[in-house]
């Protein structure tokens, strides 16, 4: 497959000298569904800006379907549709005018059967001639959705598209989003949700401080992401795990009051009933317990930290 | 070139206008009337005439040039600032648009605005005076001149504003106090020589000299100098506006 986007060396540092990109170097496949991941302040965003031609970049290139973003970047800009993170919209513009309004500045002759499927599709149709100021915050985010499908984008940029959104619409979207897949376009998107990546993405990058600290294949990440935790709350504090329980790994935690055991859901033998087991038998008695699945955040940050 | 996006530009910022009709045409029509009825019917009718014409008729042109420069600056900058306050110009920023393309529609819509508002307060005008145009054809290239310069320069301080007070600042520190003193209502030849010559350092002196002089043939500085200054003066303002989109400044971070 080959890239839609091609990334490299590119590096953003603001007035204030902070570096909010280190020399990345990466490469979306065409037709992909690729997921970027990574901590608040990490570079998502900025990433996204300048790919967008929001924000200029310090140094590197990026490359959209084989052509630069600077030098062409009307050509580029044509193929991309954009929805930032931020609810910015046009409080008293209708939404059928919005909408209208992004076709047009994209340089689209009018196509109201379009915009009409594009309303239909987002369940925004019969808002179309509502104010946007009259709209929910999950309306108005499916407003700028629309505004970028307006001008029948090849790449789309989702920058946390369903943060703040109900279950039910974000299980819309990604309809809408494995629709515009299967039509071919790009896809790439930000996200803290863990079903998401899990739902949507083809790969995962994960990008911290600036820098691209890891892409893989999503089912390479499921094997990470299949440990959980769980926790035991002790009735009595212990200074030492018995030895008996040593092939546990356990990791007492809370001064000794709790006992950590983390175990492969995917394994045949989570070997929690043998623990549990074997905890009698030294004794050790509990009164609550909790179990916790790692995110992919918490699995990202220890990864960098390490 | 992306006409497509110039028009959509435009039509979302005259859209604008209509449904703010009452801030951007009716508020001025009605402050303007307010100065025929006080300078030109109450006070007017105790002021000899000014070079041969009666003092209500003289200030026309003035207060014509009162709006549409205060309109064009006030039109122009929030048009721009606003998608920057509210954060809609990643859409702008982002699309496939030249930046002569944004300005075009940004600045073609205020310098419309002011163009039908300076034509409103001049049939309103004629409503209180009489009124005879010696020049018609130089008074609408005027009128153009000074809507497109002055909304380019507006542009300019909606870049520039990172705040609803600077936007104020602009218009209301300098340009009016530099309307009223460039001889909205009298003839810089009513003024004593230091002042006349003072006078000639204020650029609005040059558009109010022109612009009445293509009413009636009477001018304080001679009309090509009139037309140099404000041509200057629209070249200037272009200058800038190239420098900020190359530079991307406050528009790019």
């Amino acid at each position: 497959m080959s890239s839609m986007i091609s990334i490299s060396g590119l590096s953003k540092a603001y007035a204030s000298g902070f570096k909010a990109l280190k020399g990345i170097d990466l490469d979306i496949k065409r037709g992909e569904i690729f997921a970027l991941l990574g901590p608040n302040g990490a570079g998502k965003t900025t990433l996204i800006s300048i790919i967008c031609g929001i924000t200029n970049p310090s140094a590197g290139q990026v490359l959209v379907d084989g052509r630069d973003i600077r030098r062409d970047y009307r050509a580029t800009r044509a193929m991309i549709g954009l929805v930032p993170q931020e609810l910015h919209t046009d409080a008293f513009e209708t939404v059928w005018a919005t909408v209208s309004f992004s076709r047009g500045l994209f340089g689209k002759p009018r196509n109201p059967a379009y915009i009409e499927k594009v309303l239909k599709d987002l369940s925004l149709w019969d808002k179309k001639d509502n104010k946007i100021v009259t709209l929910s915050g999950g309306m108005k985010r499916r407003v700028m959705i629309a505004k970028a499908l307006s001008h029948e984008p090849q790449v789309l940029f989702l920058d946390e598209p369903t943060a703040g959104v109900d279950v039910e619409l974000r299980k819309a979207m990604w309809d809408v989003v494995r629709a515009l897949r299967a039509s071919g376009v790009t896809i790439i998107l930000t996200t803290h949700y863990i079903e998401e990546a899990e739902e949507m993405a083809d790969r995962v990058g994960v990008i911290n401080k600036g820098e691209i600290i890891l892409v893989e294949k999503k089912a390479a990440l499921m094997q990470k992401l299949g440990k959980k935790r769980l926790k035991l709350h002790l009735q009595s504090r212990i200074d030492i795990v018995p030895a008996t329980l040593a092939a546990y790994n356990l990791e007492l935690a809370a001064d000794g009051g709790e006992l950590i055991y983390t175990y492969d859901t995917r394994s045949e033998h989570t070997g929690i009933t043998s623990l549990l087991g074997d905890l009698r038998a030294a004794g050790i008695r509990f009164s609550d317990l909790d179990t916790t699945q790692s995110s992919l955040e918490e699995i990202f940050v220890s990864l960098v930290r390490t | 070139m992306n006409f497509g996006a110039v028009q959509a530009i435009y039509k979302f910022e005259m859209a604008r206008t209509w449904r703010t009709l009452l801030q951007s045409i009716v508020s001025p029509v009605v402050s303007t009337s307010l100065y025929f009825v006080v300078f030109g019917a109450a006070i007017g009718s105790r002021i000899t005439e000014v070079e041969g014409i009666s003092y209500g008729t003289f200030i026309v042109p003035g207060l014509i040039m009162l709006s549409v420069l205060t309109q064009s600056i006030t039109n122009a900058s929030f048009g721009i600032y606003f998608p920057k306050f509210i954060g809609t110009i990643y859409e702008i920023l982002s699309a496939p648009v030249s930046y002569f393309e944004i300005v075009l529609g940004y600045v073609g819509a205020a310098a419309t605005k002011s163009i039908i508002l300076g034509l409103i307060i001049l049939a309103t005008a004629g409503l209180f005076v009489p009124l005879h145009i010696h020049h018609p054809i130089w008074m609408l290239t005027f009128l153009l001149l000074t809507s497109v310069t002055f909304s380019l320069f507006g542009f300019i301080i909606g870049i520039w504003a990172d705040g609803f007070e600077k936007l104020q600042m602009i218009p209301m520190l300098i340009i009016t106090p530099l309307t009223f003193l460039g001889g909205s209502f009298y003839s810089i030849n009513m003024l004593p020589q230091t002042w006349q010559t003072l006078a000639l350092f204020n650029p609005v002196v040059y558009l109010i000299s022109g612009f009445r002089w293509s009413f009636y043939e009477i001018a304080d500085v001679s009309v090509s100098v009139s037309i140099g200054m404000t041509v200057g003066f629209l070249a200037a303002c272009m200058l800038v506006v190239s420098w900020i989109f190359r530079s991307g400044y406050r528009l790019k971070n």
